[in-house]
């Protein structure tokens, strides 16, 4: 069974809000050796204009890849997990991310297209803040390979 | 540690910084992102799928290279749009680490629009693993 195209077009409802903790986004700081106090300092935080700490730049992945699964996990969406591999990924900020956001997630469906015989499965998550604000556009494309291929390149 | 302006020619060199990544490296990632892939831990479950072992999540690369221009800008929030293609994955042995290389050059700069445009090259073993590394960066006032 290959990837189902007739997903393509489809948005899901709104995830339930996301609480961004300080912790969380030491952890990720720590985790990508991201390196400056903003990150883990309130008070440094602060300095630069900020309510809280704020998010390393690639934090929101966090947010994505959870309303991602909805569709990804899904047995009908025709995805075998263990032949993905990640091709590209995208953010695009409208406003940095801080401590105490509560984060609700939009995912859309964009395109499947087949490419040297891959499916290519590109998704896109509108994040916004409680008040419906946009904070993040996160754009993602997975790479499907076929049953008894060899190794293709790309990084899961 | 350079600082980026609008008078920054392109393709001056930002910055540029080696990055080792070992196996417990790959194991904090999973647990802050959320990433529990098991290609990214275990050799057999890697292999099974083609891989020579495990691999560094794409998501730590493109997440640990930026941080060259964060330091440049001073200012984590300043990233306004960020883009990688994933084009090789970084194989990380067990015992030991691997070294990621990254190169940040400016690409572009609009001082009308107080932006400019970042690009990263980024190697491990003097290949290629992210294409088209592209950060977009709001200039300091």
């Amino acid at each position: 069974m290959g990837v189902d195209p007739s997903f393509v077009g489809r948005t899901y409802p709104p995830t339930p809000p996301y609480e961004v903790a300080r912790t969380a986004l030491a952890a990720f700081a720590e985790a990508t050796g991201a390196t400056h106090p903003a990150c883990t300092d309130v008070d440094a935080a602060r300095a630069l204009g900020y309510p809280d700490v704020v998010a390393p730049p690639t934090f929101a992945v966090v947010v994505a890849q959870a309303a991602e699964s909805q569709y990804v996990a899904d047995p009908a969406a025709g995805i075998d997990f263990s032949r993905v591999v990640h091709a590209d990924e995208r953010f695009t900020h409208h406003r940095p991310i801080h401590a105490g956001d509560r984060l609700v997630t939009v995912l859309h469906v964009e395109s499947v297209t087949e490419r040297a015989g891959l499916s290519l499965v590109a998704t896109r998550c509108e994040i916004a803040d409680a008040a419906g604000a946009p904070v993040a556009t996160v754009r993602s494309t997975l790479a499907v390979r076929p049953q008894d291929d060899g190794t293709q390149g790309g990084t899961p | 540690m350079s600082r980026l302006s609008a008078g920054t020619a392109p393709g001056t060199e930002l910055a540029r910084r080696e990055i080792t990544v070992d196996r417990a490296r790959l194991v904090r990632y999973a647990g802050a992102s959320g990433d529990f892939n098991p290609i990214h831990w275990n050799d057999r479950v890697a292999r099974q799928v083609g891989l020579p072992g495990v691999v560094a999540h794409g998501m730590w690369t493109m997440g640990a290279v930026v941080d060259v221009v964060v330091e440049a800008l001073g200012d984590p929030g300043a990233v306004l749009d960020y883009q990688v293609r994933f084009s090789r994955p970084v194989p990380v042995p067990d015992p030991g680490a691997a070294t990621v290389l990254v190169v940040a050059t400016v690409g572009a700069v609009d001082a009308e629009a107080g932006t400019a445009r970042v690009d990263l090259n980024v190697t491990c073993d003097g290949q290629r693993v992210l294409g088209k590394a592209q950060v977009v960066v709001r200039l300091p006032a």
